[in-house]
């Protein structure tokens, strides 16, 4: 196990989800979960962090916002899309002002599904998200520019 | 010669036991909180990580005052801890927190500047206070020098009860502990977290940790020049309680406002460090 996944941390991004999966990424944060076991801090700050975890889809409005957020982040990183919602635009998918899953503005590397998500998928998607880190911090997976085209 | 032996093992060491106080800090906290909490090599996995991490900088400016400011934190414990000048010593320390600030000011972004103000206003309200610790040292023993107030034959404490008190106020804003963690806070349940520190990224956030682990280090060391006539166990008791009590405060305190963190650090001075000043001068006469 490598440096990177020995602290993973964590930048949740709640896209236009219902709230139901962000409740349940900070339920990961509560003495039942408690993923700072792990090492796993929520910075809340993109240049600090090394996961950036969206919850709900991408529409019109925030699409800048999820470009940017990942933008700022500083390689190696790698994103996990966590509920329906952020894995293919859930029941939003239909609407007007939404484009669908955030895989549809930034490279996704783990789809967790779930209405809502329970916090061990979630746990488990940022332990699989850990190694793609580790895969990344090689050189050993694709990584992609800041705006989320493939480097070559 | 032992001088110098002090300054060199606090450069090598200060890194290992603050990254360690750090851990257990953070341990501690989480039990507090009915959790389990990190591992107690946690920070240096932390700090290890961000070296690892790509070098991202909105200016260089950055990474050169975070530079400055790891580098007076260590001057200043080498200072102290080579039994140097105490004064030097709080004048290197405020100058370290002074580079900081100019790096957060650097990036010219809007948390970073907030965080950069409130340090600056931490700063004032701390300073006043270690200025009068420094100044209490000299009257009890007659010298500025590390080694000679520690030599001591009775402990400072009992001659400067009120200017401990007031170190241990001041403590906690130089710790960045709540309720005085204005610019930069270690739990995510404050208005502004990471002040200070947002536009800090990877390797320069790094430089920055461990800057933060040297300060503590100093910091408790001053604590300890306090007790040290006790003898060295109960004098390390002493440290491992004060800090003990500051991991409590930072969480059953909320934060409060920069006018009364500033207003009260000042009250703590004018009360507890200038009268307790004014008594070792007249009970000398
Ligand atoms: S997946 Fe379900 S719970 Fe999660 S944001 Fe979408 S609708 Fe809400």
């Amino acid at each position: 196990m490598g440096i990177m996944s020995k602290s993973p941390w964590i930048l949740h991004y709640d896209g236009s989800s219902c709230n139901g999966c962000d409740i349940e990424v900070l339920a990961c944060l509560t003495p039942l979960y408690d993923v700072e076991r792990f090492g796993i801090v929520n910075t809340g700050n993109p240049k600090h962090a090394d996961i950036l975890l969206i919850t709900g889809a991408v529409n019109e409005q925030n699409k800048e916002v999820v470009t940017n957020l990942y933008a700022q982040m500083p390689d190696p990183k790698v994103v996990v899309a966590l509920g329906t919602c952020a894995t293919s635009g859930g029941i939003f998918r239909e609407c007007y002002n939404v484009q669908g899953g955030i895989d549809t503005t930034i490279p996704v590397d783990v789809y967790v599904p779930g209405c809502a998500v329970r916090p061990e998928a979630i746990i488990e998607g940022v332990v699989k998200a850990l190694g793609v880190l580790e895969l990344r911090a090689a050189g050993k997976a694709q990584t992609h520019t800041p705006t989320g085209k493939v480097k070559a | 010669m032992t001088g110098l032996v002090g300054a060199v093992a606090f450069v090598v060491l200060a890194p290992v036991v603050g990254g360690l106080i750090a851990g257990l800090d953070r341990i501690l906290s989480a039990r507090l909180q009915a959790r389990v909490g990190p591992p107690v090599l946690q920070p240096f996995w932390d700090v290890l990580k961000l070296l690892s991490k790509r070098r991202a900088l909105v200016t260089v400016f950055q990474e050169y005052y975070a530079g400055c400011f790891l580098l007076f934190a260590i001057v200043a414990g080498a200072i102290f801890f080579g039994g140097g000048d105490l004064l030097l010593t709080v004048f290197s320390l405020a100058l370290a927190g002074v580079f900081l600030v100019l790096g957060a000011y650097a990036p010219n972004s809007p948390y970073s500047t907030i965080g950069a103000e409130r340090e600056l206003l931490q700063m004032m309200a701390y300073e006043p206070m270690l200025l009068i610790a420094a100044l209490g040292c000299f009257m009890a023993t007659g010298s500025f020098h590390v080694d000679a107030i520690y030599a001591h034959p009775t402990a400072l404490v009992g001659r400067l009860p009120g200017v401990f008190l007031g170190l241990l106020f001041v403590l906690t804003i130089k710790l960045r502990k709540s309720p005085f963690d204005l610019s930069a806070s270690h739990h995510a349940h404050q208005e502004l977290v990471r002040g200070l520190t947002t536009e800090f990224s990877g390797p320069t956030l790094a430089l920055v940790e461990v800057g933060h682990w040297y300060e503590t280090v100093l910091l408790l060391g001053l604590v300890y020049l306090f007790l040290a006539a006790l003898g060295p166990w109960v004098a390390l008791a002493g440290v491992v309680v004060v800090y003990a009590l500051e991991v409590l405060a930072d969480n059953i305190f909320a934060r409060l406002t920069w006018r009364v963190t500033v207003a009260s650090a000042w009250t703590v001075a004018a009360i507890l460090g200038a009268t307790n000043l004014l008594a070792v001068h007249y009970l000398k006469q």
